[in-house]
């Protein structure tokens, strides 16, 4: 384990966290924890047990007749009094966070009781009577509406397929799973009736285009909503973005209760009602020439999206756009992008959002491609990577790839990840019976969201007519107190990525202080702080972007100082420096103390120097230029920068029980500068379970009437220490240039990579029974399928 | 309603509940100790076991009322004026937790097997380990920590 030196930059070094000291303590303070005001009523959410059903009389006086009941919602309460949330697509009904009329999922609400505590507001909402005329539900991807429908031609992929030696094709099943935080959903609101505002606590983390939607929803002006944020989540992946559809009906019951009123969801409703990662079917063919070069592609993507378009899908299907081709050299596309409703719970963003959808499909077709002409699983990719000479590289689709050796990737991907000892220990698990296997991944990990990806919903004609969509923007307010302590306010609500500790690296390291004398602030609070539409902890946007921001804060903030210090030293502040707690002249020993310039900003601002603002505050911003607007021709730069990473492993399969164990993992980056290695390694691990998860074990399931039937951790399996690999890290020694912090997102990369990897490895190890990986999980009951239906001799 | 005596950390706590009420709602509610947290109320993701009379339990699969004059013993007990107890030090060097929502339970199980620190293996670490879930590391600095602080040498777990 290595040390932290103290005379170096704390940034790159493995500085340990600074959330520990309360989490370790059972100190920190999540939202179930918080009791930010007096009388809070507890909610219970009354749930259609059918997926698709008209949604009848709600008779709700046994539950209000219940003693400690107070209110009950119902689909008349919301018709009445709130409105739909706006969705960015023309083909799908508006989304309202209740069931009016017609219930599209199992789970969906119908329903909220409110009462003195949650055992007998669940007591009640047994009691809630709902007369449902049960529907036939739709849950085949292929039959379902599809409400948002694009098609996109890059290059001329018809010349392409035209001129290709082969065509190589396949469809591709990706399914559906939640990386399930270990803290559900929580809300606490109260409705303010003689203002007419909300005050709405979550574990919303953004991004926080959403807050003028929910307050749209409830029918008030957005400074009239003020969402609070404690700075504890208990993890998220994307999935608790999908609380902000509850916050709504919860402030209603407020507002009916005339009480503030808590939901804490509970691990049922999670798994059946809160938000997944969208399942795919993609069916794709690449055009290949002799050598085994991929001209062209063609995907035909459809996004299971359930039972409505909820803001911000369709978003799945654009996320990666930029780098649809992966590490690549692809030139023509041909794309069709549908998203299609069914009768399952709405998806959402979930770790690698849309990365793990892609890559799956992409990595497989590149393999099938190999085979077709006679190349291995190395030798196809490195025939088609992008050369290194080529970066800045930009796609057919419009991303540019910021910096990159996809070559010198996979030459490391090969040796740290110990190719040559995989090999040999699959070739002496083969002899001693198992059907053991070696994959690999090879990809592009976005990171720094340019939210205008997500108008390409929309045709170029649809978006010449209003308002663009574009930015990634972040800002950070960074302020000296009167003794010269140093606060740093960012708007990111993160679950567990250790923001806190790696923002005042940052601030310690421009400022020459130590970091304890830096209070870092990542809580949200949407009526006091700044904040903007792409704020939040989504995307990996840490460290390409708010990262940034704070450089930015530092420097303007620096500048102040300076100017000064200047005054006090009477040196010119160009000749100065900020180091040990401190302003000095550089190579001298004329010096002052923070604190002495804090106090002349503070106590005596008649000595400041003409033109110095009396305010020892800064909030500073940072937006990439290339953050655009999609053009006309349906390109765009969809993130702001692209690490790459690529994943080795190695599987065994007991050929009884066709049980699959992932027994070593190798994950390589280039995420350019490391910001602390330590968290960046505990990211990998992270991600690696989750794609593990995603791999082999967990699906959200349904039954052919689309009841669910992973309603609990006993049937939905999320990994377990037992089920983890020998894991080898590293790190190649990247950097980019497109943003000031130098470094892109590492927390997504391995779950993007993961599944694709181990389905690489899963066809290697059944390589001699003719089975091509093209639908995940391969849990052992699926192998065993496979196995035996071939043996039978059966398609 | 019925009246619950038990000790908390050491505390006498007394509260009238409904039978029904879970363990873990009384050392949250009544206690008002908020670092055992709820994570799956099924008993399987081990983020709300506290300690019962110095066994390892599930806080949300027990009543209340089942633990009538037992000693319950909690993540906050765990650190003392000297500071962290060592596996919460060695949680903290390995980087062992990030949202730090499953880490109480994951401390109090641990701190089940720390009184016979001298003889527990690695299995055992494992074995116990193995009945919590955490969504975010992945594992790999927990094991870590775990096997620090219990003095075994790094396995191969990452």
């Amino acid at each position: 384990m290595s040390e932290v030196d103290p005379s170096r930059p704390l940034v790159g070094q493995p500085v340990r966290r600074v959330e520990d000291a309360r989490l370790l303590r059972g100190r920190g303070r999540f939202v179930a924890d918080l009791s930010p005001i007096a009388g809070i009523h507890h909610a219970a959410v009354v749930r259609s047990p059918h997926a698709h059903a008209r949604v009848g009389a709600v008779d709700a006086s046994a539950a209000l007749a219940l003693e400690g009941v107070i209110a009950v919602v119902t689909p008349d309460d919301a018709r009445r009094l709130l409105r739909p949330f706006g969705v960015g697509v023309g083909g799908a009904e508006p989304y309202w966070p209740l069931a009016l009329d017609t219930a599209r999922y199992a789970g969906e609400p119908v329903a909220v009781v409110v009462a003195r505590d949650r055992y007998v507001a669940e007591d009640a909402a047994d009691l809630v009577a709902v007369d449902y005329e049960p529907l036939a539900p739709v849950l085949d991807v292929e039959a379902g509406r599809v409400v948002s429908d694009r098609s996109f031609r890059y290059g001329d992929p018809d010349a392409a397929f035209a001129a290709a030696a082969h065509r190589v094709e396949a469809s591709f099943r990706f399914p559906r799973y939640s990386s399930t935080p270990i803290e559900c959903y929580a809300v606490v609101a109260e409705w303010d009736a003689a203002a007419g505002e909300a005050t709405v606590w979550s574990n919303f983390h953004g991004p926080f285009v959403m807050q003028p939607l929910i307050a749209a929803s409830l029918g008030i002006p957005e400074n009239r909503l003020r969402l609070v944020v404690p700075a504890d989540i208990g993890g998220s992946f994307g999935i608790k973005s999908g609380v902000y559809a509850y916050i709504p009906l919860i402030a209603l019951a407020s507002r009916l209760a005339g009480v503030p009123v808590r939901w804490t969801a509970d691990r049922w409703e999670d798994l059946v009602a809160s938000q997944a990662g969208t399942d795919r079917l993609t069916r794709a063919a690449a055009a290949v020439d002799a050598e085994g070069r991929i001209l062209g592609l063609r995907l035909e993507i459809l996004d299971d999206v359930g039972a409505h378009l909820r803001p911000p899908e369709p978003a799945t299907l654009y996320r990666c756009f930029g780098n649809l081709v992966g590490p690549y050299a692809v030139e023509h596309l041909a794309v069709e992008a549908r998203a299609v409703l069914t009768n399952r719970p709405p998806t959402g963003l979930n770790r690698g959002f849309g990365g793990q959808q892609l890559y799956f499909t992409l990595e497989r077709l590149v393999e099938m491609v190999g085979r077709r002409v006679g190349l291995d699983r190395v030798e196809v990719r490195r025939r088609n990577l992008i050369p290194a000479q080529h970066m800045p590289y930009r796609t057919p689709t419009g991303g540019v790839y910021d910096s990159g050796d996809y070559p010198a990737l996979l030459d490391t991907l090969l040796r740290e990840g110990d190719h040559t000892g995989m090999l040999a220990e699959r070739d002496r698990l083969r002899r001693a019976g198992r059907l053991a296997g070696v994959g690999m991944a090879m990809i592009v990990d976005p990171s720094g969201t340019n939210l205008g990806y997500i108008d390409l919903a929309r045709t170029p004609e649809e978006r010449g007519r209003g308002l663009g969509k574009s930015g990634c923007t972040e800002s950070a307010t960074l302020t000296m107190d009167p003794m010269g302590g140093v606060r740093l306010r960012i708007a990111t609500a993160p679950e567990g990525q250790g923001h806190e500790t790696v923002a005042a690296q940052i601030v310690a390291d421009a400022l020459g202080v130590p970091m304890a004398a830096v209070r870092v602030d990542p809580s949200i609070d949407t009526a006091s702080q700044v904040w903007n539409v792409s704020s939040g902890s989504y995307s990996s946007r840490f460290a390409p972007i708010v990262a940034s921001a704070i450089h930015r804060a530092c420097a303007a903030l620096r500048e102040r100082i300076l100017a000064i210090a200047a005054e006090i030293l009477e040196v010119d502040a160009a000749d100065l420096e900020l180091v040990g707690g401190g302003v000095r002249a550089r190579g001298s020993d004329r010096a002052v103390p923070l604190r002495r310039v804090a106090g002349v900003a503070h106590w005596d601002p008649g000595a400041l120097p003409p033109g110095v603002e009396p305010l020892l505050s800064v909030t500073a911003s940072f937006s990439s230029e290339l953050a655009r607007s999609p053009a006309g021709d349906d390109t765009v730069d969809s993130s702001i920068c692209y690490g790459g990473v690529g994943g080795l492993c190695l599987v065994d399969i007991d050929p009884d029980t066709c049980a699959v164990t992932l027994l070593r993992y190798a994950s390589v980056h280039d995420s350019g500068r490391i910001l602390n290695p330590l968290l960046a390694d505990g990211q990998v691990a992270g991600a690696l379970a989750h794609g593990l998860g995603g791999a082999l074990y967990e699906e959200l399931a349904y039954d052919p009437d689309g009841n669910p039937l992973t309603t609990s951790f006993m049937d939905y399996l999320c990994p377990t220490v037992r089920e983890m690999p020998e894991l080898r890290i590293h790190h190649l020694r990247g950097d980019t240039d497109f943003v000031p912090s130098r470094a892109k997102g590492i927390g997504e990369g391995t779950c993007m990579a993961a599944p694709a990897a181990i389905a690489s490895a899963v066809t290697d190890a059944l390589s001699g029974h003719g089975v091509e990986v093209t639908e995940l999980p391969v849990h052992g009951g699926r192998i065993w399928e496979w196995l035996h239906t071939r043996e039978r001799g059966e398609p | 309603m019925r009246e619950v005596r038990l000790s908390v950390n050491g505390r006498p706590v007394t509260a009238r509940v409904e039978p029904r009420t879970t363990l873990a709602d009384f050392i949250r509610e009544r206690a008002l100790l908020t670092g055992t947290h709820l994570g799956c109320e099924h008993g399987v993701c081990g983020a709300c076991t506290v300690l019962l009379d110095g066994v390892a339990v599930r806080s949300c699969l027990l009543l209340a009322v089942q633990a009538e004059g037992a000693e319950v013993t909690t993540v906050e007990a765990l650190a003392g004026d000297a500071g962290l107890h060592p596996l919460q030090d060695a949680l903290h060097r390995h980087h062992g937790l990030q949202c730090g929502f499953c880490t109480s339970g994951i401390l109090m199980s641990l701190a089940e097997l720390w009184p016979r620190r001298d003889q527990v293996s690695r299995d055992e670490i494992i074995d116990c380990l193995g009945g919590h879930l955490c969504r975010c590391t992945g594992y790999v600095g927990i094991v870590r920590a775990a096997e620090d602080a219990f003095g075994l040498p790094a396995g191969d777990r990452g």
